[in-house]
């Protein structure tokens, strides 16, 4: 046996890059640093003190929580001590963020997800001020902090710290406990914006010996009210659309464990448990157990006993004294508030969930979908998380069995499958069709010269697709060519819809695979919206007993 | 706007009923009104839309619910203000069934 010679280096590196770095801060800020206190007026101070340029930074943006003041300042930071930064998060969505690019102080980015930024990113792509890593999905970004795109420095947010550095993150808790994990333990720098400093925090969400700084922000962190839908904009067709969900799908399988996308289709299907479902017979059978953020649209749902538990990527505007008062059904602390975690509830959603249902803009042939259009980098989110199968999954439940079973046409199979649906009406507003023969996405690839089309769902996951038309079983399919005419059978008038083999579709409705709402004996013309639980936010605030809050946006009264 | 005017064969709808009309005229919906119309042949129908350029879809949903349905000796108005197709359907199906039940 040969000895090989041993790497001779330094095995600290990273342990006395973090001391130089908090040695700079001491410098600069001298004695108005006071304890981990940094104030507001000196946090440029401190960014340009620590930062060095090239760094990998993680500035806590997600599709709620903002750490929008350190977002702002770091893009106000000197261009000649900052710049080249390879940014890594969640959400780009605030216009400083934006701005970041446009100044050069950062130049490249991983993430997941850019919503109201869309159609800047894809300028700034255009423009090539902006190199793209990556889109992600949530948690294979946070996965990637662990291997190879920990941060040197995170920016994060907080509701209250005490003197000590705790931090208490209140309802929103959101994606910093994975972030400042990847950060702490790697012998990067955790920096907190917070809106109060209290003498005793209501619980410790983030200890405080793996934090380095806290900032008081001069206002609270921005937080969207992202999940907030008012039922007074849920259509008729939305409610046969439920309707038939229900029906077909839901009871079908048993669904007790599941996420719901954000939107109106979902949001009609919420409030339809009360009252259709429920005369179905179907509480105690369906939708016991969910990954979901605490939609006001699921009141109705919880106060008639249909839900057991909530856990929750995140809060949401309005819903935390409700949340604070169904300790049985939401994830809350000693304190009583709410506890959520993008992190663990995402896993909860990819591998104990039986269901996902969500809207999309555009499914193609072979069942893909994607909300990708041209001119907008919009990302995914958790969505392909969600909507996929675990293919590690091994715990059984009846609806995984029944799934895997279809897909093997009854053969023994040894693995379940996961329902993914997609519900959309086959029209979009300004009539688009929401069926096309090549996805938006394809030439979205070609003109921001990505490696891959951003699909949103693959294909080869979705398991049922729910129009106005119809649902349309893709795993009853047993060749691509079935596979099309189910998906053009359900499409409608749609140019793909009309494209359809009229007798291959007959065929597939007799054997099941497409089934209309008399299949279901649902009777078209009762799908109005007095079958809505709710029929406006006032009526959610009822059903709440007062204790839901909207933000004044969704009040009108 | 744009008028458009359609004629299919349909089975016949048999009897004298007073008229039907459901849906409002306001933004993605739309009012449809069944009249009973011994003399016509077929169903005739007549779309007023504040959307132009879509009469090739008007034509394919109206042969569907005039092919599923029997709506021969029926005159159908429709007044639009840009109902997706999946409205429409849903709209004349509820149109007719109170035609066909007298309820106006």
């Amino acid at each position: 046996m040969t000895a090989r010679p041993a790497v001779r280096r330094a095995w600290d590196d990273r342990v006395r890059d973090r001391s130089q770095r908090l040695g700079r801060v001491s410098a600069s800020l001298g004695a108005r640093l006071r304890g981990k206190t940094v104030a507001a007026g000196d946090v440029v101070a401190l960014l340009e003190a620590i930062i060095e340029p090239g760094d990998r930074v993680c500035l806590e943006g997600n599709n709620q929580k903002q750490a929008d003041f350190l977002a702002e300042a770091l893009a106000a930071c000197d261009l000649e001590r900052i710049h080249d930064l390879h940014l890594v998060q969640s959400v780009l969505s605030l216009p400083s963020h934006i701005e970041l690019f446009e100044r050069g102080i950062a130049t490249r980015l991983d993430f997941s997800f850019s919503g109201p930024q869309a159609t800047h990113l894809a300028r700034l792509v255009q423009a090539r001020k902006i190199e793209i890593g990556a889109i992600h999905t949530y948690l294979e970004l946070f996965g990637r902090y662990f291997i190879d795109l920990t941060p040197q420095v995170c920016l994060i947010a907080a509701q209250a710290a005490d003197d000590a550095g705790n931090l208490f993150t209140g309802a929103n808790t959101e994606d910093t406990p994975a972030i400042v994990e990847a950060t702490a333990f790697r012998n990067g720098i955790v920096i907190a914006q917070v809106n109060e400093i209290v003498e005793r925090v209501p619980r410790v969400d983030i200890p405080a010996d793996w934090v380095d700084f806290v900032v008081p922000a001069p206002r609270p962190n921005y937080i969207e009210p992202l999940f907030t839908r008012d039922p007074a904009q849920i259509t008729e067709v939305q409610v046969l659309m439920a309707m038939m969900a229900i029906t077909g799908i839901y009871a079908e399988y048993g669904v007790q464990r599941l996420n719901h996308g954000i939107g109106f289709d979902t949001a009609a299907i919420e409030l339809l448990l009360p009252t259709f479902a429920a005369d179905l017979g179907l509480k105690g059978k369906i939708c016991a157990h969910w990954a979901l953020n605490p939609h006001p649209t699921l009141i109705p749902a919880i106060e008639s006993g249909f839900v057991e538990s909530v856990h929750s990527f995140g809060s949401e505007v309005g819903m935390e004294a409700y949340v604070a008062a169904r300790p049985d059904v939401f994830f809350t602390g000693r304190d009583g508030s709410m506890r959520s975690n993008r992190a663990l509830c995402q896993t909860a959603g990819l591998y104990a969930c039986d269901m996902f249902i969500g809207s999309t803009l555009q499914i193609d042939l072979a069942g893909n979908s994607s909300t990708a259009t041209l001119g907008r980098i919009a990302g995914f989110g958790g969505a392909p998380n969600m909507g996929s199968d675990a293919r590690g999954r091994r715990h059984a439940t009846p609806a995984w069995l029944k799934a895997g079973r279809e897909r093997s046409g009854n053969a023994p199979c040894v693995r379940g499958q996961k329902l993914v649906v997609q519900t959309v009406e086959t029209f979009r507003e300004h009539m688009q069709p929401a069926f096309v023969e090549r996805l938006d996405a394809w030439a979205l690839m070609e003109d921001m010269g990505m490696a891959l089309p951003p699909i949103m769902i693959y294909g080869d996951d979705v398991t049922h697709i729910v129009t106005e038309e119809g649902i349309a079983n893709l795993l009853l399919c047993r060749t691509a060519g079935e596979r099309e005419q189910a998906i053009r059978g359900v499409a409608g008038f749609t140019p793909v819809g009309r494209g359809r083999d009229r007798r291959a579709v007959e065929n597939l409705r007799d054997r099941g695979v497409i089934r209309r709402a008399e299949d279901l004996r649902i009777d078209a013309r009762l799908a109005t919206r007095d079958l809505l639980a709710a029929r406006s936010i006032k009526d959610l605030v009822r059903w709440s007993g007062g204790l839901y809050d909207p933000p004044a946006r969704f009040r009108n009264w | 706007m744009e008028t458009l005017q359609f004629s299919f064969a349909s089975q016949p709808l048999a009897g004298v009923r007073p008229p039907a009309i459901r849906g409002v005229v306001g933004s993605g919906n739309l009012e449809v009104l069944l009249v009973a119309a011994p003399g016509d042949a077929g169903c005739q129908v007549t779309v007023h839309t504040s959307a132009r350029g879509f009469r090739d879809i008007w034509h394919a949903v109206l042969e569907a619910f005039a092919t599923q349905h029997a709506v021969g000796h029926v005159d159908v108005t429709i007044n639009d203000m840009g109902a997706t197709p999946a409205v429409v359907t849903l709209r004349l199906e509820q149109a007719l069934a109170a035609f066909a039940e007298g309820t106006p």
